[in-house]
């Protein structure tokens, strides 16, 4: 099947300075590919030249004809003075039909909460409706930066399982953006160690025995990495959409 | 009898059009922090006026060009690094300033300067109100077209990119607006209150909205009440009327609060 996205030898600089440097890429249909790697790395700058708001220097990308993906932001202030409820959030800048709206929240765990406001949600519940958003119009690609930022552990593991829950549901490819090694690692299908260029990539458990990604993080992630799965058989019970 | 009516229809048509285009205006200068912008562009507006008269050229022209220049100086300048209330701090008062001091030049030419700063609605003729219903339909109608995008680029301009839209093309339409609004405006309220009305019936409608597009409805209702109520206050009062279109603005803001305030604790109790 063709990749949804490809991206080649793709150098983005700020003034001067290069923040992505000869990063090559690719997004098949149905993966879940994880970004790791330290501040200032420039993984959100890679998904934000993705989603067209970064123009890049050179390289290309090019998207499957006909892509639909959805962006979750790293995170989003509602100011107080904009009075919005969920619904009317969901239906920007496009309308959506109310079946429509029921359906991406319900798939996003947050299924009750279209006529509040976007001000009065939690740190979990607006990341949810985000998600949500980002469901509207079927994507064939759900992008994440950073999405579970502010949540606490269980908040966030929980966050994550309804991603899973979701690519199983709708057969999207994701591409995330992560701090959490331990909590995202073990649900992706490769992961990329992204410091400026692309240091290693590959299937989680290569990656984390890789030289270059311990340079960066240190050995002990591999023992983090077996603490999510640990944490995994025991975090079912705790329902943290509140 | 009927010239004593006229006059009076034309004001409250003038002051009826700015309110409501005011409205869903000084909503997005409410959400979006543009209050000093505003400011900015209303004082430009006092030198635009004093360049139209110097080159003997209309003065709606006059106070769009001047207005939308500042509106691009104060971008670049904010590219630059500067604080943004440092540089509308420094645009806005020396726009202010070179145009009363152009307008000083204008001796020769009878120039009411107190009605450019603060309005003079009943001065307002049949030209007049032709150019401000122009301005009006011309404003209700760029909001109307760009409502979405503008909203969401309000919201989140990542948000917006990833939906195809270009936050600083919305931000060129609100920019474009505003100055229009300003133009229309100076004659109804005058350059120094022109963002009162966008800002007070805009943030008095926060208390009572759900959704943005409420929002821009009570604040078209509110300005709309402010303006004919304050014209005829004024008339009865023997006052300036921009202003008291102003005061009752903020007098049914603090209303509002008040009546907020008592249901509070209503529902405490």
């Amino acid at each position: 099947m063709m990749n949804l996205i490809d991206i080649g030898s793709l150098s983005v600089r700020f003034g001067g300075h290069a923040v992505l440097e000869n990063v090559s890429m690719h997004i098949a249909p149905g993966e879940i590919i994880t970004i790791v790697g330290p501040n200032g790395s420039g993984k959100t700058t890679l998904l934000r030249t993705i989603i067209g708001a970064v123009k890049f220097s050179e390289g290309n990308i090019s998207k499957r004809e006909g892509l639909r993906f959805g962006y979750v932001p790293q995170r989003l202030h509602v100011d107080s003075a904009l009075p919005i409820t969920v619904r009317r959030f969901l239906s920007l800048p496009h309308y959506s039909s109310d079946s429509a709206i029921s359906d991406s929240l319900i798939n996003a765990g947050v299924g009750d909460m279209g006529d509040r406001q976007m001000t009065g949600l939690s740190a979990g519940q607006f990341q949810r409706v985000l998600l949500a958003r980002a469901l509207l119009g079927n994507p064939d690609l759900l992008i994440l930066d950073e999405a579970t930022q502010g949540l606490d552990q269980p908040g966030s593991a929980a966050f994550y399982r309804q991603i899973e829950l979701v690519r199983h549901r709708l057969g999207c490819a994701v591409l995330m953006v992560s701090h959490e090694l331990h909590v995202v690692m073990a649900a992706s299908d490769r992961v990329i160690c992204l410091n400026g260029h692309i240091c290693c990539h590959g299937a989680p458990a290569q990656v984390a025995e890789a030289p270059e990604y311990q340079a960066l993080f240190g050995s002990g992630t591999q023992g983090a990495l077996a603490l999510y799965q640990h944490e995994h058989t025991h975090s079912h019970h705790t329902d943290h959409t509140a | 009898m009927s010239w004593f009516d006229s006059f009076l229809v034309r004001a409250v048509l003038a002051g009826l059009g700015v309110a409501i285009a005011a409205a869903p205006l000084g909503c997005f200068v409410v959400w979006r922090r543009m209050a000093y912008f505003g400011d900015a562009t209303a004082h430009a507006s006092i030198l635009g006026i004093a360049l139209a008269l110097a080159f003997s050229i209309s003065m709606f022209v006059g106070v769009l060009v001047v207005s939308l220049l500042m509106a691009a100086m104060v971008a670049s300048l904010g590219e630059r690094g500067y604080a943004m209330d440092t540089v509308l701090g420094v645009l806005a008062h020396s726009a202010l300033a070179f145009g009363l001091v152009v307008a000083s030049f204008l001796s020769g030419i009878r120039l009411d300067l107190m009605g450019y700063l603060f309005g003079d609605i009943l001065a307002v003729g049949k030209l007049d109100l032709i150019i401000i219903w122009c301005g009006v339909a011309l404003v209700l109608g760029l909001m109307w077209w760009r409502w979405s995008p503008l909203l969401t680029a309000t919201l989140s301009s990542d948000l917006a990119y990833a939906a195809g839209i270009d936050p600083r093309r919305e931000q060129l339409f609100l920019t474009v607006s505003l100055a229009m609004v300003v133009a229309v405006a100076i004659k109804v309220v005058g350059a120094l209150l022109i963002v009162a009305l966008l800002i007070i019936p805009a943030a008095t409608a926060r208390m009572y909205a759900r959704t943005p597009e409420q929002m821009a409805l009570i604040a078209a209702i509110i300005g709309a009440v402010s303006a004919v109520g304050g014209l005829q206050l004024a008339y009865s009062l023997d006052t300036p009327t921009g202003p008291t279109i102003v005061c009752l603005a903020a007098i049914l803001f603090a209303l509002t609060h008040v009546g907020g305030l008592i249901r509070a604790g209503l529902l405490v109790d």
